[in-house]
């Protein structure tokens, strides 16, 4: 075919170097070591009894609803370990959802036979392979620490006349209870990886044997994945996320949740085929594409707001006291230290990329969308943050050595399973039966 | 683009093949002819490129319909809710801003989805007293047409008329509005 431009060519394997392996390693020793000086810290000066007491008392004006749960936990004594698994949580769910949703973002495209983005297909592809690690690491905080991050786990709560009995989380018991969680845990889990595991090998097959029959059958398992994902991605939201703050419900916290991995997950594929483009690599990926990924990220951006709005605005405007109480934690309460994080959340998640991702030129500017993904990146990390912490550490909550240190360990552990993915097949899926379409991908 | 006095006079070429009228834009421009559209029953890629038409203002105008509808809210609220009335609704402020952001929305939605209709209208002069120039109907069904105004071009109509010849039209018509 003769065509104005030139293809470059398909072959490209990337190198997960020495060089990059050294540095991650780097990387991690140092988050431990940070993790580690927060956690001296933390044991030193932070974990003593009466400081907790007193803080109690006087949290009890602020936020007297929470003070009254924790009392009615009575045993609900504060440990500064929470605060270590607190951090554990938030990151492993914030690296869930990105590593869940490169297999979102395939299985759409699948379904929906989109050709434009067959050419960085690779990236998303690589995503998913992070899941056993943080799937592995939650459950084992979910049975080491669960108790000081869930209240629902006390047996107490659930007898009938003992001291501790709350009427409405023992109503919740059928769903609720321990034995159940865990397993919807492993079916989620084991249900997106195995999926993934699955459209995986059509894929590098595919490449090696050519022919549109992986195709199909990628089809048909990203639709089966989709309906999956329709509902666990609502009950993991409730499961991983809601269930800390037992007594509060939101409908919409689903797709609330939904939006917020979803679209960290596009920053990082994005943040990928930019970097990756920088260092020589993925040469076929041209303009549009990265326009097209602008807009993934502006549209996503606007409906997380969107949801994030609609689930505000209703309890905001109902004034319902037991539904209030979580906008009040985290706007006033606990001293107000969740004020800044809630804002931080709104600025770089809304009007952040909303503002920057605006004009066609900026989503065509691969330095522009760098600093758009990472905006949204480090937004979204404080949405998770400001949904967990005041639920499981309250007032002991902060920013210090403990988070920069777990999130500098999780990161890194992530670019290391996504690098070694990478490394395993050609950068591009050469016999795509869309490839040929993304390649002239024109907008 | 309406703008033509009573006696324009376009050299029209018909291409059968929208390859060829792509190729055609370039080599038309390059002999020195001013093209002064070109029209297409779809879309084709690079056409308005090869074409050299300056990037579209429209984003502009769609930021500021929304803004004045954005703006028209906001002021409408705020006079009746929280200045010229003030009232207590469910124990909030008199303007209870995140209440009013809904509409706030819809307005700006509304006042962008209506301005661009408008300005759809006015820039493709389709007013409804407005005669459009209608170069050859086939351009709706499987023609590709390229339409030359012959008071914006120094050449004579027979130099043009070879030039689309050559360029890969299969037929040239002189259309008279």
């Amino acid at each position: 075919m003769a065509h104005t431009h030139s293809i470059p060519s398909l072959d490209e394997q990337f190198e997960f170097t020495a060089e990059s392996k050294r540095r991650l390693t780097i990387g991690i020793i140092a988050g431990v070591v940070l993790v580690g000086i927060g956690a001296y810290l933390a044991a030193k000066g932070g974990g003593g009894h009466e400081h907790v007491e007193a803080a109690h008392g006087a949290a009890g004006h602020a936020a007297h609803g929470e003070a009254a749960h924790a009392a009615a936990g009575g045993h609900h004594e504060y440990k500064w370990t929470t605060r270590l698994w607190a951090n554990v949580w938030v990151n492993s769910v914030y690296f869930t959802g990105a590593a869940v949703i490169g297999m979102f973002f395939i299985a759409y495209n699948y379904l929906a036979q989109a050709g434009w983005s067959a050419v960085f297909k690779r990236i998303p592809e690589a995503l998913p392979a992070f899941l056993p690690i943080t799937g592995v690491i939650m459950l084992i905080t979910f049975f080491v620490a669960g108790h000081d991050l869930f209240h629902w786990t006390h047996e107490g709560l659930y007898e009938v006349g003992g001291p501790e009995y709350d009427p409405i989380i023992a109503g919740k018991k059928g769903f609720l209870n321990t034995p159940f969680f865990v397993g919807r845990m492993i079916f989620y889990f084991v249900a997106w990886y195995a999926l993934w595991r699955i459209v995986r090998k059509f894929s590098l097959d595919e490449d090696l044997e050519g022919g549109t029959e992986y195709y199909e059958k990628s089809i048909k398992y990203s639709t089966a994945f989709l309906v999956v994902f329709a509902v666990t991605s609502s009950t993991s939201a409730w499961d991983l996320i809601m269930s800390i703050d037992t007594h509060w419900f939101s409908t919409m916290f689903g797709w609330y949740t939904l939006a917020s991995w979803h679209v960290t997950g596009l920053a990082i594929i994005t943040l990928v085929v930019v970097s990756l483009r920088e260092k020589g690599y993925l040469k076929a990926v041209n303009e549009s594409h990265l326009h097209d990924l602008g807009k993934f990220m502006f549209a996503f951006s606007i409906f997380w707001a969107y949801v994030w709005f609609a689930q505000f605005m209703l309890i905001y405007y109902a004034n319902l006291p037991e539904e209030t109480i979580y906008y009040r934690e985290r706007f006033s309460g606990y001293g107000g230290i969740y004020k800044a994080p809630f804002f931080i959340n709104i600025f770089l998640c809304f009007v952040f990329p909303f503002l920057v991702l605006m004009t066609r030129d900026a989503k065509r500017t691969p330095i522009i969308l760098k600093v758009a993904c990472w905006g949204i990146l480090v937004g979204h990390y404080f949405d998770f943050y400001t949904n967990i912490m005041p639920g499981t550490v309250g007032e002991h909550g902060g920013f210090g050595p403990i988070e920069f240190g777990m999130i500098l360990i999780f990161a890194c552990a992530f670019i290391w399973s996504v690098s070694a993915q990478l490394a395993k097949a050609n950068l591009i899926p050469k016999n795509h039966p869309m490839l040929e379409e993304s390649l002239h991908h024109d907008i | 683009m309406s703008h033509h006095n009573d006696s324009a006079k376009f050299l029209v070429g018909v291409y059968d093949d929208d390859e060829v009228v792509l190729k055609a834009v370039t080599e038309v421009k390059s002999a020195g002819v001013r093209i002064h559209e070109v029209y297409t029953p779809f879309p084709i890629h690079g056409l308005d490129v090869a074409l050299g038409h300056p990037r579209t203002r429209i984003g502009i105008a769609a930021f500021l319909f929304g803004l004045t509808g954005f703006l028209t809210m906001v002021s409408l609220t705020y006079y009746t809710m929280g200045y010229d009335w003030p009232m207590v609704i469910g124990g909030k402020d008199n303007y209870a801003y995140p209440a009013y952001i809904p509409v706030m929305f819809e307005l700006t939605v509304l006042f962008t989805a209506l301005g661009m209709v408008g300005t759809f209208l006015v820039s493709n002069g389709l007013g409804p007293t407005v005669k459009p120039l209608m170069f050859d109907l086939r351009s709706t069904d499987n023609k590709f047409v390229m339409a030359i105004d012959l008071s914006k071009n120094k050449q004579s109509e027979v130099e043009i008329a070879s030039v689309l010849r050559a360029s890969g039209a299969a037929e040239v018509n002189v259309k008279q509005f």
